[in-house]
């Protein structure tokens, strides 16, 4: 959708452009701070993981930020049909994107637990980067989806969070054997499977950004399309 | 829409200043229970579709009206049809407010008792006491309905001009640009009181403004360059307009 022709008000064109910036950047740092989490995790690195516990509140300011920036775009420009619902669609993938950084965190916070002294190779570990390289390409996509209003991307989103869910059933199973045979690991495996199920967490969270993605570009609910479909 | 038969149909009506084409075959029902808006910039042929619903236009040498409006069935360009009654039955409220220079009783009064619509000088006091008060005008001009129209505020005159449609009990309401030479407390009043007339009238309303539309009206309208792009649920088109000009008019981005 969308003519891509700009408003007569050339601010207004200025307004919605910080927006999306806002966004894109807020989603580049919980991008980034999946990312970092899963490399601390995989190398047992505590300071990064202190790193990205410590970047979180840069993607809780930029939050603010957007909050702020929305009530002041809605009470000076009224915006009106995909603009509105642009507008408020940032405003709630703001709060999602928020907390995908959470849980990015609290991968981080796992990592000086996971691995303590004279721990053993738990190979459940070599999966989950993968898992969470296909949450963060989700979340990637689906931002990029939101800044070209690209409402088939959105829904091409959506259907992949079921093989992430599939990824995290698999790593489950998996960590659950593992601790049955090797019972003292146990409280490690148990973190893990908390960054598992995080990890799983996020691509929800991207999918209900497809979702708002889909409304602000179409007008439309997705779940409406996939029902008469 | 509906299964109830609206109050006024147009169907295919065109409108003609000369050689020039203002208003396209626009095909339009205007219902008892809801405000219409008709949307769109200037010169997009909104104000004169409008004026052909209670032929305002016929005061115009030039102007060439086809097609058919019916009010109640009835087509209301069929020589059958007294002009004079028409009006009556399908009142306007302008832009300017433009009272008689008369007293403010006299400005309401003249209508009914032009059309024979009082028995008696009590019966016309009832009528313009009802017809202030619909308008919302009552308890600021009660004690001074001698003093003259034209010495009211700009708001208190388009109240006026209201209650003046109002007295001679018309079915429908026609509003052009209501608002706009209010300040926003002024229109803020005559939004609510098109909130109230509604149910009573069929109202269709001209503006500009666009919040304004969105505010009052249950349908609206989008008229560019003589036609009819869109008309639908008024929620509709200001959330999910369906054609790519109502969306760039709504949303700022109009040429």
């Amino acid at each position: 959708m969308g003519t891509g022709q700009e408003h007569t008000v050339k601010a207004f064109d200025a307004d919605i452009k910080q927006l999306r910036a806002l966004i894109s950047q807020m989603g580049g740092l919980a991008e980034q701070a999946i990312h970092d989490a899963m490399k601390a995790l995989q190398r047992g690195d505590t300071a990064l993981a202190e790193e990205v516990r410590k970047k979180d509140k840069a993607i809780d300011a930029i939050e603010a930020e957007v909050e702020k920036l929305v009530v002041r775009v809605i009470a000076l420009r009224a915006p009106m049909a995909d603009d509105l619902r642009e507008v408020i669609a940032a405003l709630k993938i703001a709060a999602v994107v928020e907390r995908i950084g959470d849980y990015a965190k609290n991968v981080a916070k796992r990592v000086p637990l996971i691995h303590t002294a004279g721990e053993e190779r738990i190979e459940a570990l070599s999966l989950l980067p993968a898992m969470a390289r296909m949450a963060s390409d989700m979340v990637h996509d689906v931002l990029d989806a939101f800044a070209s209003r690209d409402a088939a991307v959105a829904a091409e989103i959506c259907a992949r969070d079921t093989a992430l869910d599939d990824f995290y059933d698999s790593i489950f199973r998996t960590l659950v054997t593992f601790m049955v045979e090797n019972p003292r690991t146990v409280s490690q495996v148990a973190h893990l499977l908390f960054v598992a199920k995080n990890i799983e967490r996020i691509g929800d969270h991207a999918t209900n950004v497809a979702e708002m993605v889909y409304f602000a570009a179409t007008g439309r609910y997705l779940a409406d399309e996939a029902a008469t479909a | 829409m509906t299964d109830i038969p609206s109050k006024m149909s147009a169907r295919g009506v065109s409108v003609f200043y000369g050689d020039k084409q203002a208003v396209k075959d626009v095909s339009i029902d205007i219902d008892m229970d809801k405000v219409t808006a008709f949307i769109g910039p200037s010169g997009c042929g909104k104000s004169t579709f409008l004026r052909t619903l209670n032929r305002m236009n016929d005061t115009i040498a030039s102007a060439r009206v086809t097609g058919d409006i019916m009010l109640d069935g009835e087509n209301i360009y069929s020589s059958a049809m007294d002009v004079v009654q028409l009006r009556a039955r399908v009142g306007m409220v302008f832009q300017k407010p433009n009272p008689f220079p008369k007293s403010i009783f006299e400005n309401v009064a003249y209508g009914p008792r032009i059309h024979g619509l009082a028995a008696s000088k009590s019966e016309l006091e009832a009528i313009v006491e009802r017809s202030l008060k619909r308008a919302g005008l009552w308890e600021e001009v009660k004690d001074r309905l001698q003093d003259s129209g034209t010495a009211l505020s700009g708001g208190q005159q388009q109240r006026l001009c209201i209650a003046r449609a109002i007295a001679v009990d018309p079915e429908v309401i026609l509003m052009d640009e209501p608002a706009s030479a209010l300040d926003p407390i002024a229109t803020a009043k005559i939004e609510e009181l098109i909130h109230e007339l509604r149910g009573r009238y069929a109202i269709a309303i001209v503006t500009h403004n666009m919040q304004q539309a969105a505010r009052v009206s249950q349908r609206t309208a989008f008229f560019h360059l003589g036609t009819l792009v869109e008309y639908g649920e008024t929620d509709q088109i200001f959330t999910t307009p369906r054609e790519e000009r109502t969306k760039d008019y709504i949303t700022g981005r109009y040429g």
